[in-house]
């Protein structure tokens, strides 16, 4: 059977997504996410997503157009406070939030990509953070139990995928991709550049192309 | 309230002593650095044995970029631009707080709304209703091996910031083991909050004027440098 190619129209990637749906971005202030579909999404009528990632960017810049668009429904993340128009909305009632401090966050995305249900972490034992959650005792220290993160959809911004979909990153633009690409039901990953199978040196491949379910092209654009 | 050391001059203190703090271990160190008077810190270290772990994902953090140099893939984590130094090397964010969390970092630098004399450490919110956002603060207080503290000895309204209990939402307890303001230093040994050293411009009773925590002063007390 010959290979069907993971690459994609815009229009075919934003059709995979529903209105309603868990959709984790990788970013970290703005560096590392995927401008194009981000963009995308926010000129399409979607809408009540569950917005998983670092940060919301800042107001209608980056992640933050989500939440200028009313688009958002929850957020699931861990620092807001470069986008004040997050705290006006939850204050407000629009939307809630859920705030799992930055290390835990990223370990509960990697649980969810391999298999793990959820862990015990020292981070937020006894803090406003910790509350409700299972707290158990190892070696005399107090850990907290923390819930793998899943999602229906992750978008993921690489350097430079393969036509099978293998990806490697660039710099701090790698922040939660990685983790993501592999903890949602459907990746799409958006990059710079396409290359074919083979160009890239199998050591320097960062995410191995069968968590990549669909290629955007920038390069071709 | 009058202060008693210009505020630029108090800061510029405040990271050069604990620059003089990593120099004089004398060994390779990594360290991570919050934003503010931590990131400046960065200024006053010399050699090539101490390396800046940034929890975006970078090991070798070098100094700010400017200009043409800027890229805005290449951040800390105050979103500021920054270089690379020879040898230094990205990572996803799990591996970033696998270091953090699993004891491989030396010293976490970080600034606090209050510290109190358990050594719990308050700087991640303040409830008003305008922030909501924890970041890595409540990993790096309770995975990085030591943890100073660099904050101004008072708030803008000259409210104490070393208080008995912390009245604001904790982000580890029990977690600070030095705290550096701009008049004194107070290192918690055996769990009991010491001042080793104190600024030329007040004395200890002064200090305790200051102060809402109650502190030891310890015998070999000295002069801190300005």
């Amino acid at each position: 059977m010959p290979r069907k190619s993971k690459v994609v129209t815009m229009d075919q990637a934003v059709a995979a997504i529903r209105s309603g749906d868990r959709i984790m971005v990788g970013s970290f202030g703005n560096s590392g996410y995927p401008e194009s579909l981000v963009e995308a999404m926010t000129a399409s009528g979607l809408k009540d997503l569950t917005i998983i990632s670092n940060d919301l960017g800042s107001p209608g810049i980056g992640l933050g157009k989500f939440l200028t668009n009313g688009q958002v429904r929850a957020l699931i993340g861990n620092y807001y406070n470069w986008n004040p128009e997050v705290a006006q909305a939850y204050n407000a009632g629009q939307i809630d939030v859920t705030l799992v401090p930055q290390g835990s966050f990223a370990e509960a995305i990697r649980a969810a990509g391999v298999g793990i249900a959820a862990f015990y972490t020292p981070t937020a034992a006894g803090t406003e953070l910790g509350k409700g959650k299972e707290t158990r005792e190892f070696n005399g220290r107090s850990y907290v139990l923390e819930q793998a993160i899943h999602a229906d959809v992750a978008l993921v911004k690489a350097s430079k995928a393969d036509e099978l979909g293998n990806l490697v990153y660039y710099k701090t633009a790698r922040n939660f991709n990685p983790l993501m690409a592999m903890a949602a039901t459907l990746t799409i990953a958006e990059v710079d550049e396409v290359v074919p199978v083979g160009r890239l040196d199998p050591e320097c491949v960062v995410t191995p192309h069968l968590f990549v379910n669909m290629i955007i092209n920038r390069g071709a654009q | 309230m009058k202060e008693i050391i210009p505020a630029e001059q108090a800061r510029t203190r405040i990271a050069r002593r604990i620059a003089r703090e990593f120099m004089e271990r004398d060994e390779t160190l990594i360290i991570n650095l919050g934003v503010g008077i931590p990131t400046m810190v960065a200024n006053y270290i010399q050699g090539d044995s101490i390396f800046i772990q940034a929890e975006n994902g970078m090991m070798g953090v070098g100094p700010k970029a400017d200009g043409d140099s800027a890229d805005r893939r290449l951040i800390n984590a105050g979103r500021e631009p920054v270089t690379e130094t020879p040898g230094c090397s990205y990572f996803d964010s799990a591996a970033s707080f696998g270091m953090i969390r699993g004891g491989h970092v030396d010293a976490t630098v970080i600034g606090a709304f209050e510290v109190d004399e358990a050594g719990s450490i308050a700087n991640w919110i303040i409830p008003n209703g305008r922030q909501l956002g924890v970041g890595g603060a409540m990993d790096l207080v309770s995975g990085a091996r030591q943890v100073i503290v660099a904050m101004r000895h008072n708030g803008r309204d000259g409210r104490p910031k070393l208080v008995r209990s912390c009245s604001l939402p904790v982000t580890g307890f029990h977690e600070a083991d030095l705290v550096v303001t701009e008049l004194g230093v107070f290192r918690f040994i055996d769990g009991v909050m010491t001042l080793t050293e104190i600024a030329p411009e007040t004395d200890p009773a002064r200090l305790a004027d200051l102060t809402d925590a109650a502190f030891v002063t310890s015998t070999g007390i000295r002069t801190m440098d300005t």
